[in-house]
């Protein structure tokens, strides 16, 4: 209990919404918790590195629209497009919820009803990560948010659910709480991109069956004011496999939390992202991982690259309980700094009670290859863009972990076009 | 083509001098060898002139084409033609061996106000270059130098050398890390380089590299200066005696 939140914040006052049987006890349990831990302060250990204070405030900090002409990431990707509008889902730009091998609902939706599925993932897998760290603004989310949908993938899903998440209003403050559950052999990639608000609390569990397989693809929006907290907490059956990517480029405050259990044999979990921040960005991944069945492999790949005074921060966590034999745990976080301004925070942990398991771990911070760019230079190449040409290959170590080789590709031409034009 | 004057240098770090007064020119379409012992200046010498940080040039002047180069951005005096096929090639992982070379083509063709190459045409050309060079597809296809072996990495030195067609190259021990078939294949790349209109600077420890790549001109350099020049039959001298003799003769 040791990482419990140590000085009770602020306890708000809440008053969870109307629904169902089985989100209120859901809802109900969520906002009791959260009132006996307090939301979370900069004393907490696992928010030392990232204030808080404008997560946790009653209202948004205004944020501007980003503007751009650019088309939207995965725009080309055939997807079930799901559109948000300042955090509230816009059916009218949606596509219809309609896949084959898959069950798409609003939780809005879901929520009138007494008994649903959903009522073992929502708030459950989130109550499970509550354990040993306090996760109050998951706590919140879980408690408040109406907004979300649930999503039971029953087979191979025919093509990926795309969330686009607009933002229009520069005071909006949005909660989205997403459930998703892979049956036993289910296939399902999720899509999510853009800033969907000035301010958004995002929550996605994600119950992985035996040997079913969840991608989860991510572009976080590019505008320079908004602030994101976001939640995953997963659970994995027997070979079964997790796979996470986040791309972050801008925002003023970004904190990712991954919470991954392995509660069944032979799985592997993937959690990856690559940020490029310049200026006015504080970018926080914190992950943790718990190995509790025989046999898995956990990766964690963290690439930052930083200028102009941008803060890159890394919380990495792997548990392995003492039967989790056979365990291999992989964690590497690297920072590259671009100026002396910027600042690179890692804390990776290891906890193993286990004896027969591989771990490891990396933390590296440094400039860009003098020598490196000297060679590139050398022959021609201007310094920006061979220094551009090393920050993409820094970055595409992380990319390198997404499965879809489209996917993939999208993602480096999304960070080579906006590299370029930042020299416009 | 290369024309360097009284040329002082010191390290930037330390108050170090490397260089006491180089005097050289290349004409054009010759083959000048600079031959020396181990930190005479040979390698400081061919940073300084294509523009690596960490060198404080404190007097003297280099010239290409007329051109001070000294102020220059390596880029810059890349686009002009200078070009170093570098002792050591650096490996840069995550950057594709073909990328990288389109990139630094283009890069230079835009500079000088050229057309770029499309794909296709880049293409056709680098594969020519390459199959001559021995360079298979799968060492375009990788990152830049990484996991090449020493002799592959020299290969793909003068395949950017071919690629980039500059005026004016230095080759910075070329041979060194090379058995004696990598070097011929690496001399072949070279002369097949060789024209009216371009000029090559071999920096060399040892004379086998020119029984193949035949010199115009052979320098001897020691302590910052050259010491001594004279034809193919110089190099013959070195490797017969050593430096020893020579530098006594000299000093």
């Amino acid at each position: 209990m040791s990482a419990k939140l140590k000085n009770k914040g602020v306890v708000p006052s809440i008053t969870v919404p109307e629904g169902g049987k089985w989100v209120t006890t859901a809802r109900q349990t969520a906002a009791d918790l959260l009132s006996e831990t307090g939301l979370p302060h900069r004393r907490d250990e696992y928010w030392k590195y990232t204030d808080p204070s404008t997560l946790t405030a009653p209202e948004a900090t205004p944020a501007a629209i980003f503007e751009s002409d650019e088309a939207l990431p995965f725009a080309d990707v055939d997807a079930v497009k799901i559109v948000f509008v300042d955090g509230v889902y816009d059916a009218a730009q949606s596509d219809a919820l309609e896949l084959a091998g898959v069950e798409i609902e609003t939780l809005a939706d879901a929520a009138q009803k007494d008994i649903h599925w959903a009522g073992s993932v929502y708030g459950v897998l989130e109550g499970r990560g509550q354990n040993p760290v306090s996760r109050p603004l998951a706590s919140y989310n879980t408690a408040m948010a109406e907004q979300g949908f649930v999503i039971r993938a029953t087979g191979k899903a025919a093509k990926p659910v795309s969330f686009i998440y607009l933002h229009e209003s520069e005071t909006s403050d949005a909660v989205i709480h997403h459930t998703i559950k892979l049956d036993e052999g289910a296939d399902l990639t999720v899509l999510e991109n853009g800033p969907a608000a000035a301010r958004i609390n995002a929550v996605m569990e994600v119950e992985v069956a035996d040997k079913a397989a969840f991608h989860h693809v991510r572009a976080q929006g590019r505008d320079h004011e908004r602030r994101t907290a976001t939640h995953i907490f997963t659970r994995l059956g027997t070979e079964s496999s997790f796979k996470s990517f986040t791309l972050t480029v801008n925002g003023v405050l970004t904190r990712n939390d991954a919470i991954i259990e392995f509660t069944g044999d032979d799985a592997h979990a993937t959690v990856a992202g690559a940020c490029a921040g310049d200026g006015a960005f504080h970018h926080d991944d914190t992950v943790f991982v718990t190995h509790d069945a025989v046999n898995c492999e956990s990766r964690q790949v963290f690439k930052k690259v930083l200028r102009n005074g941008a803060v890159g921060v890394f919380q990495g966590k792997i548990l392995v309980k003492p039967d989790a034999q056979k365990t291999d745990g992989y964690q590497i976080s690297q920072g590259l700094l671009l100026d002396e301004d910027s600042t690179f925070q890692a804390k990776p942990e290891l906890e193993i009670y286990a004896d027969d398991v591989a771990c490891s771990h990396g933390s590296t911070v440094g400039a860009i290859d003098e020598t490196a760019l000297f060679y590139l230079t050398s022959r021609g190449i201007p310094h920006k863009e061979a220094q551009d040409m090393l920050t993409l290959a820094f970055l595409g170590e992380a990319i390198d972990e997404v499965e879809d080789e489209t996917l993939a590709d999208d993602l480096r031409a999304l960070l080579e076009g906006w590299m370029a034009r930042r020299h416009g | 083509m290369l024309e360097i004057k009284n040329l002082h240098v010191e390290l930037e770090d330390e108050d170090k001098q490397i260089l006491k007064g180089v005097n050289l020119t290349v004409e054009s379409g010759k083959v000048h060898a600079i031959m020396g012992p181990n930190g005479s200046g040979k390698s400081t010498l061919s940073y300084v002139l294509s523009g690596k940080d960490g060198y404080e040039v404190t007097d003297g002047s280099a010239e290409l084409e007329g051109t001070d180069i000294l102020d220059m951005e390596p880029e810059e005096r890349a686009a002009a033609g200078l070009f170093l096929a570098f002792q050591y090639p650096v490996e840069i992982p995550g950057v594709g061996n073909m990328t990288f070379l389109r990139t630094a083509v283009n890069a230079q063709r835009k500079a000088r106000g050229e057309e770029e190459l499309s794909a296709a045409e880049f293409l056709k050309v680098v594969r020519e270059k390459a199959k001559s060079l021995k360079i298979d597809a799968d060492m375009l296809k990788r990152p830049v130098n990484v996991g090449f072996s020493g002799g592959e990495k020299k290969r793909n030195e003068i395949l950017q050398m071919a690629m980039l067609e500059p005026k004016m190259c230095i080759l910075d021990e070329t041979d060194s890390g090379l058995d004696v078939d990598a070097m011929k294949l690496v001399a072949d790349g070279v002369n097949a380089l060789r024209d009216a209109g371009r000029s090559f600077l071999v920096i060399t420890h040892y004379q086998r590299l020119l029984d193949h790549i035949k010199p115009d001109v052979v320098h001897i350099m020691a302590d910052g200066k050259i010491v001594k020049t004279g034809g193919p039959e110089l190099a013959l001298e070195v490797e017969n005696n050593g430096y020893t003799d020579i530098l006594a003769e000299v000093a």
